[in-house]
């Protein structure tokens, strides 16, 4: 198995802050490796360095083997790494669909041909096709801005994968999801990894949905890792139980 | 929007070209002057408005491309070089210039921007003013003459209205074009939220430099114009006070609209006529005007038009949905 994404010995500094304290971990093809850990340990930064939203202070990133540390995020995007983000980001004035093929056009031909081609850089069947995949047909056309949360975080999760990306990392996609429709994007997330192969990086709290749906699970804290491995070792981790319940 | 709604559109449309082109053939001199104002300052507004209102970067030194254009066509059609290629040499100056006054937006925004942009301006207006070998200083370039089109001299007043409403209309249909491309749909994520937009490949570097730049361009059309349709060009008119001139028209037609350009320019250019009655009075009611109106709607004339449209749209929205509702509920 060839590694999708290799982070070696990730560090950042924040002033006197440690957040990330030499973090190395890999990801495999087809892969969904769950990133837990107490609030504060540093996920979302490891997340912000890895996809180059941040600068890390040391080490390394490679997706399929090339180096990209210090990558800028649209051109990590278009090497076909692919992010959510904790707080909602949709584009709350466009609608679903326009919403969708903004998060594919620049997937599409070159500078040129989005100014000269058609309005929906021969986007629209697929962006349909992602609507009808996440059960949003009935608000196609509606603004993202005017559907409920749980909806646009499925929105926000959609778009993740509109340029059909080789890694895609989630942060908290359960956050806020009611039951049902948490189960609704288990199962879709299940469904893209299976068919497309496509390798996912899962930063969640809810347990349930990490364990059902991860193949290896990573646990952080204070900014360095704790344990890897499956769900059930990790489950029954010492190290782990201590971390989330306290000395 | 529905079918209906559509066909009224394009017939209201329809009838505002019609209007524009047969009803100014009774106009006097004065009165195809001002119109002809308004068509040149309406591209350099859209121009603004790409800038400022799709893709949100503020610029307080549309006036200074304006500026840049006027001069370069005043010195080149004095010269004998006919006026289509004094277009396209302001529309390239303006083009690079524009994109190197890019970068500081890629650093800094909101005022901070504004203010990198004044300083921009001022900088523009002291070279208009102090190199006299090139603009001939104070003293300003008179007898700039104006085109001749396909053989047809444009000397008088209506021949030279058809020229900038043309133009207009050529400008438009491109904004047009551009705003609902893909590259439109990029300047608004550039705008909504330009850390997403870096994370869906959005390289919004580029974007930014092009909205700049294309913005600043479109500056140099309206003041290639501009210098043949007043046929003297000095620095005064291309101060800091047309920058803000055509922020105001912008924003008080509604920035981020189609259409706030066209509005916010009739309102800049004619309303002064209209108020002439009013004397000394005009500059304080149409600042009360201005104050009322961004208080009431801060995203302008077009602004209250959208929003009215919208709660129709959501009341309509949600009847069907209450309809569907109870259909459900009677359903056996």
């Amino acid at each position: 198995m060839t590694a999708v994404l290799e982070v070696t010995s990730i560090r950042k500094r924040f002033g006197g802050i440690t957040a990330v304290d030499g973090v190395s971990f890999d990801v495999h093809e087809g892969e969904i490796l769950g990133l837990i850990g107490p609030n504060g340990c540093g996920k979302s930064t490891l997340f912000n360095c890895i996809l180059g939203q941040l600068t890390p202070s040391g080490g390394e990133v490679k997706v399929d083997g090339k180096v990209v540390t210090g990558f800028r995020p649209s051109d990590l995007n278009r090497l076909g790494v692919s992010r959510t983000f904790q707080l909602l980001q949709v584009f709350p004035k466009l609608s679903v669909r326009e919403n969708l093929i903004l998060a594919g056009q620049e997937h599409q031909g070159n500078m040129m041909s989005r100014l000269f081609g058609p309005s929906d850089a021969g986007l629209t069947d697929a962006a349909d096709q992602m609507i009808g995949f996440f059960k949003l047909d009935h608000l196609a056309s509606e603004a993202a801005g005017g559907l409920s949360y749980g909806q646009q975080k499925l929105l926000d999760a959609a778009m993740a994968f509109m340029g059909g990306p080789r890694l895609v990392l989630l942060d908290e996609p359960a956050g806020g999801v009611n039951l049902t429709m948490l189960a609704d994007l288990k199962e879709r997330l299940a469904a893209i990894n299976r068919e497309k192969r496509a390798t996912f990086v899962v930063i969640e709290h809810n347990m349930e949905f990490v364990m059902s749906l991860c193949s290896r699970v990573m646990v952080m804290a204070e900014g360095r890792v704790l344990a890897v491995g499956k769900p059930d070792e990790v489950r029954a981790n010492p190290a782990v139980i201590e971390a989330y319940l306290g000395h | 929007m529905t079918g209906a709604g559509k066909y009224w559109r394009v017939a209201l449309g329809a009838i505002v070209i019609a209007g524009l082109i047969v009803v100014p053939a009774n106009f006097n001199r004065y009165g195809l002057f001002i119109l002809s104002q308004w068509a040149v300052m309406t591209i350099a507004a859209m121009g603004l408005n790409l800038t400022l209102g799709y893709a949100g970067q503020v610029s307080l030194a549309q006036g200074a491309f304006v500026g840049i254009g006027a001069y370069a066509a005043a010195i080149m059609t004095s010269q004998g070089m006919p006026l289509i290629a004094a277009l396209g040499v302001a529309v390239v100056l303006c083009f690079s210039v524009g994109w190197i006054l890019g970068y500081p937006a890629l650093r800094v925004q909101h005022h901070y921007l504004a203010f990198v942009t004044l300083a921009f301006s001022t900088l523009a207006f002291l070279v208009f003013r102090n190199e006299d070998w090139l603009t001939k200083g104070i003293y300003g370039i008179s007898n700039i003459p104006r085109p001749n089109i396909f053989g047809f001299a444009t000397n008088r007043p209506l021949p030279f209205y058809y020229v900038c409403l043309g133009s207009l209309g050529i400008v438009s249909v491109m904004v047009w074009w551009l705003i609902r491309s893909p590259w439109g749909r990029a300047f608004l994520a550039l705008r909504e939220n330009p850390i997403r937009a870096l994370s869906l490949g959005i390289d919004t570097r580029r974007y930014t430099l092009m909205a700049f730049a294309i913005g600043s361009a479109l500056g140099g059309v309206a003041g290639a114009l501009y210098a043949p349709l007043t046929q003297y060009v000095d620095p005064v008119p291309f101060n800091l006070s047309l920058s803000l001139d055509l922020l105001m028209m912008v924003i008080v037609g509604g920035a981020g609209f189609f259409f706030g350009p066209f509005l916010g320019a009739m309102i800049a250019v004619l309303l002064p006529e209209w108020l002439r009655f009013t004397e000394g009075y005009y500059l304080m009611l149409y600042a009360i005007a201005v104050i009322l109106l961004l208080i009431y709607s801060p995203t302008g004339i077009l602004g209250i038009l959208d929003r009215s449209l919208a709660e129709r749209r959501t009341k309509i929205a949600s009847a069907r949905r209450a309809v569907a509702a109870s259909k459900l509920e009677t359903a056996p």
